[in-house]
Parts: C-alpha cells; structure tokens; sequence
C-alpha cells in the first residue's frame, strides 16, 4: 500500500466532488436551499459532450487542445440553459413557498430528468463508453504513477475556484449575489434586479455541474444517465463539510472527501463500507460542527 | 384531522380482515397478493405521515426502517421459527422487527433534532443508504444475495389487523393533549418551544413511532415476498412511500391511506407503461407543489398556514 499514491489519486477524485460541490454552494448562497438536481444536470453535461464531441473533432481534428476546450464551453453554455430553465419552470413559482416546498419540488425534478433519461425511447439506461477528448499519458515518478487526466481535473478545478472567486468578490454581478444572498428583500429595496442574479447563479453553478461531469465521465469507465447521483451526493457532503455557502470550503471539503474515500477504499476491511463513508462523515460533522469547517455559525432570529 | 368513532372502525377493520382471511384459500392468489401489497402500502404510508406529514420532518429514510424490520423478523423466522409455536410467534417475530426499528429511529431522530428540511432530508437518506450498506455486508441475513426461503405466513388479517392498528394508534397518538404538540412542531418550531412543547422529545417520539410501523411492515413485506435483497431498500423505495404521503396531502390520514391504496393498485393496472410510472411520480410531486400543495384529495380549501 503506497500512501503517496492513493494520495495522488484522492486529489483527482477530491477535484472533482469540489468542482460540484462549488455548484450547490453557490445555489445555497443565493436560495438557501439544496439544488437536488445539479446532480443531474452534471450527467446531462457528460451527455451533451458525448453527443458534441463527434461533430467537433470533424472540425477540429481529433483530441486535440482546442476541440476539447469548445466541447467543455459547449456542454457548460448548454447545462446553464438547462440550469436556468428549471429555476425558472420550478423553483421561480415557488420563491415564497415553505422550503419543504422547494425541497420536495427539487427532488421531483431531479426523479423526472433521471426517469426520463432512463426511459429507452430518450437516453436509455445502459452505459456507453465515453469518448477519449485528449490523448492520456501517465507520468512515472519513480514508484508513483500520476495521469494526465488527474492533472487536468485539479488544474481545471483551481483555475474555476479562482475564476469563481473573482466574479462573486470582484465584480458587479458578484456584489450583486452577495446583496441577495444576505438579504433577498433589501437587495430588491436597492434595485438589485433578484431574479437575473438568482438565475444567473443557476446558469453559472449548472455550467460548473456539466465541466465536472466531463472530468467524472473521463475517469468513469462509462456515461449513464443515474452517474451523477452517488458524486451528487458526495459533493454535497463535501459542501457541508466545508460549510455551505462558502467557496473555499466547498473545495476544501471536496478534496478531504475524496483522500478520504480513496485511502478507506485501500483498507481491505473498510472498502466494503466505501459507500457509507460519506455519509457517515455528514452525520458526524452536521453533529459536531454543524456550519462546517469554514463556515460561520449563525443563530437563528425569529 | 378528527377521526370520530376512531376505537370502532378498529375493532371493525380487525374483525374484517380475521374474516377475509377465512375466505383467502378460495381467492385469486394474484388479487390476494396485490390486497397484501395495499396492506403494506397503507402502513407504510400512514407511519411515514407521522413524521413527514404531522411533524413537519421530511424524512427520506423509509425504507431503511423497513429494511431494519423486515431483515430482522426474517432472520428470526429462518433461525427460531420453527422451534416454537407457530400462532403467536409470527405477531411475535414482527413486533421484535419494529422494536428494531424504532431503536434505529431514536438513533437517526437524535441528529434531526438539529437539522431542519434539506439538511434532514439528506442525513435521513444518508441513513437509509448506511443500512442498505450495512445489510449487504452482514453474512447474518445473507449480504448482497439476500434472505431466501423465508416462510409464508403473511396473510390478509395480519396484514389489515396490522394496518388498522396502525391507523389507530397514529390517529390516537396525533389526537391525544400530548400529540397536539406534532401538529404544533409541524406549525411553528420556536412558537411550539416557547408555549412549553418539548421538540426534541416530540420528534425522536414522531421517528421512533413511524419506524415502529415501518418496522412492522418491513417484516410483513418479508413473509409476504419470502424474498429480501438489500438492493431493495434504496432510496427509490422510500421515494414511493413519500409520493403517497405527498398525493395525499401530508397530514391528512384519510388522503393519505386512499393515495397508498391508489399508488399501489395503479401499477398493476397499467403494466404496460411501468416504464413511465416512474416518470410519471415525478411529474406528479412538482405539479402537486405547483399547484395542490395541501395534497390531491384535500377537499377544504382552508389550508392550514405552515410556518
């Protein structure tokens, strides 16, 4: 058992659950409520890329840097559309409702895109394999091995973490967010327009949800339409876990999810027990430190 | 929601069943396994009312109650059964499944004394994954294989004599000075605190009561089926429980019983399009909150305020 090396692969895992779990957090910053079917916009990004990358690599040659970059930008301007659509088919009647409301509404659109994915006249519930959009390398360093793909997946991640970072503190849009986010009814008072900044936060967290579902579909051995549920899942206990609403935190809570699980699937007696882990460390955690381990805790006024 | 008369439509629905379960030998097996399956239903649906309906605790861990239950009293048929008097063990073996399972309710209802909605939601379906996990790595009731050759005795008055008792006790408890104070967590958590309800204490009562019953039915589902798998018990099943508790309008015993009795007889008259049910639930949960969020059957438009 080499440490180091299920270190390596936890950080590529751990990329990928923060990438999603970038996308609930900046929904629950906005809504305060839990996006169930970001999940399932993440697969319907994988998708949309098994269905573009065809046609883009007639245009630009096979695998190459180019190509791959439009069919990330082409799934992510797709899955914002998708995104903006359900907030504003399902979630936008629904603003003033109890959030039981919401909740229930959410998981019902996240059962309908999944069923109707599924159904064999749409989607079709078989795998497929997912085609190759760069070529692989693995890099020795001595006894280590490191793909290219883990690397690309962690570089992609910091790259969105910071561009993320700029537009919520830097820019006007941002300032905006963050106006709505603290107070949704004095932002309006101030001209704030709320619900292009809650669907552009849609639009901006589903776009992430369909660059993390291509770097999930390149490492899984195949793209189906229930693959985003289990890292669904698991990002959105990254995002507690970090303290929801807060960016860093969904990375940071990303990444010890991922070593986590990495190093427990190593363990022969624990692996079985791979899928309860994540959970295991929500309860814990919702237990101990319920605003997570970024997050501030805010007492309840009424 | 009142329910007038409630002891005599006990004795009444007991007496019904014992006396339908007289005449099962001369039935259609098939009629009489889809009757089972509406028993179930209602029990299950009914419990989960307690806690999702009347208390206002969304919970998404149903089935794993269920799981709990059922994979218990099957261990105990398969293991102490035949050795004992076949009448009051069976009755026996499922009260010791719901015993089981409402353990498990006090464990998953002490983390939800401090989550609300989403957070809940999720922990509870964190919960019933945990118990699928655990199930299909215990040797004890078969693993991921599951539990075989597990003995038939779930017949129409158990499963009708369970259901009623379930009704009633749920009804009774909700109606009681005591089980006003579900209905009042359900309206408002921190007014109810402030007039002296004890929350914490009213909702571990509302989960350990709901996966009594669930617990219940998870063993009736067991001798039924005579088949368990733990892949059975994800979180789609209790999606299923929940879509009855939603159609029915949460909180409302009556529309919720007709809901599981609709939801459970509608997929065997529609055999053809069970590829669409599922998609069809879906459709159902958000144009309900849509447009009917007090339920499909709920008649008075006076819908209570929720906080």
């Amino acid at each position: 058992m080499d440490w180091l090396q299920q270190i390596i692969n936890g950080l590529g895992l751990g990329a990928i659950y923060a990438l999603i779990a970038l996308g609930y957090t900046m929904v629950y910053g906005v809504l305060r409520f839990i996006n169930f079917a970001h999940s399932d916009v993440l697969m319907l990004g994988a998708f949309t890329a098994f269905y573009v990358s065809p046609e883009i690599e007639k245009l630009m040659g096979s695998q190459s840097v180019f190509g791959c970059i439009m069919v990330f930008v082409v799934a992510a301007a797709v899955c914002a559309c998708i995104g903006m659509l359900i907030e504003r088919l399902a979630y936008r009647p629904l603003r003033n409702r109890p959030k039981l409301t919401v909740l229930i509404t959410a998981i019902g659109v996240s059962l309908l895109i999944e069923f109707t994915a599924q159904n064999e006249n749409v989607l079709g519930a078989s795998p497929r394999p997912f085609p190759q959009l760069l070529p692989e390398h693995t890099i020795h360093l001595g006894r280590l091995v490191v793909s290219s793909n883990d690397i690309l997946t962690v570089v992609v991640t910091v790259i969105l973490l910071i561009g993320m970072w700029f537009i919520v503190q830097k820019t006007r849009v941002g300032t905006a967010m963050r106006a709505v986010s603290y107070n949704q009814q004095a932002a309006s008072l101030m001209g704030v327009p709320v619900n292009r900044i809650i669907s552009f936060t849609f639009g901006l967290g589903s776009a992430l949800a369909a660059i993390a579902g291509i770097l999930y579909a390149i490492k899984a051995p195949g793209i189906e339409p229930l693959m985003g549920v289990q890292p669904g899942l698991r990002a959105f206990v990254a995002a507690v876990l970090g303290g929801i609403g807060n960016l860093p935190g969904a990375v940071l809570g990303g990444v010890i999810l991922g070593l986590l699980e990495t190093i427990a699937g190593g363990i022969p007696g624990l692996s079985n027990y791979r899928d309860a882990i994540a959970f295991g460390i929500l309860i814990i955690i919702l237990l101990v430190k319920p605003a997570g381990l970024l997050g501030r805790s805010s007492v309840e006024k009424v | 929601m009142p329910f007038p008369g409630a002891k005599r439509w006990l004795l009444l629905g007991i007496a019904l069943a014992i006396l339908a379960s007289y005449f099962t030998p001369h039935c259609n097996r098939y009629y009489l396994g889809v009757a089972i399956d509406v028993g179930i239903a209602i029990i299950l649906a009914t419990s989960l009312n307690l806690i999702n309906g009347h208390t206002g605790q969304f919970s998404l861990g149903h089935a794993g109650f269920m799981a709990v239950g059922g994979f218990f009293s099957a261990w105990i048929s398969l293991n102490v059964g035949e050795a004992v008097n076949a009448f009051w063990y069976f009755p026996l073996s499922l009260i010791a499944g719901g015993l089981l399972a409402a353990a498990v309710g006090l464990f998953v209802g002490v983390p939800s004394l401090r989550l609300r909605g989403d957070y809940l939601a999720i922990v509870t379906l964190g919960f019933g994954e945990i118990i699928r996990v655990i199930a299909q790595n215990t040797e004890a009731i078969g693993a991921a294989s599951g539990l075989k050759g597990i003995p038939k005795l779930t017949n129409l008055g158990w499963t009708f004599g369970f259901a009623a008792i379930t009704i009633y006790a749920i009804t009774a408890l909700v109606n009681s000075t005591y089980g006003r104070g579900f209905i009042a967590v359900h309206d408002d958590e921190i007014a109810a605190e402030s007039n002296g309800v004890d929350t914490t204490r009213t909702k571990v009562t509302a989960f350990i009561t709901g996966a009594f019953f669930a617990g219940i039915a998870g063993g009736l589902y067991a001798h039924h089926k005579q088949f368990l798998s733990p892949t059975g018990f994800d979180w789609l099943k209790s999606v299923d429980i929940v879509v009855m508790v939603i159609l029915g309008g949460m909180g409302r015993t009556v529309g919720v019983i007709a809901a599981a009795i609709l939801l459970t007889l509608m997929p065997e008259f529609l055999r053809e399009f069970s590829q669409y049910r599922m998609i069809l639930y879906a459709l159902l949960i958000i144009l309900l909150m849509l447009l009917r969020p007090g339920g499909l059957f709920t008649i008075n438009l006076k819908r209570r305020k929720k906080a």
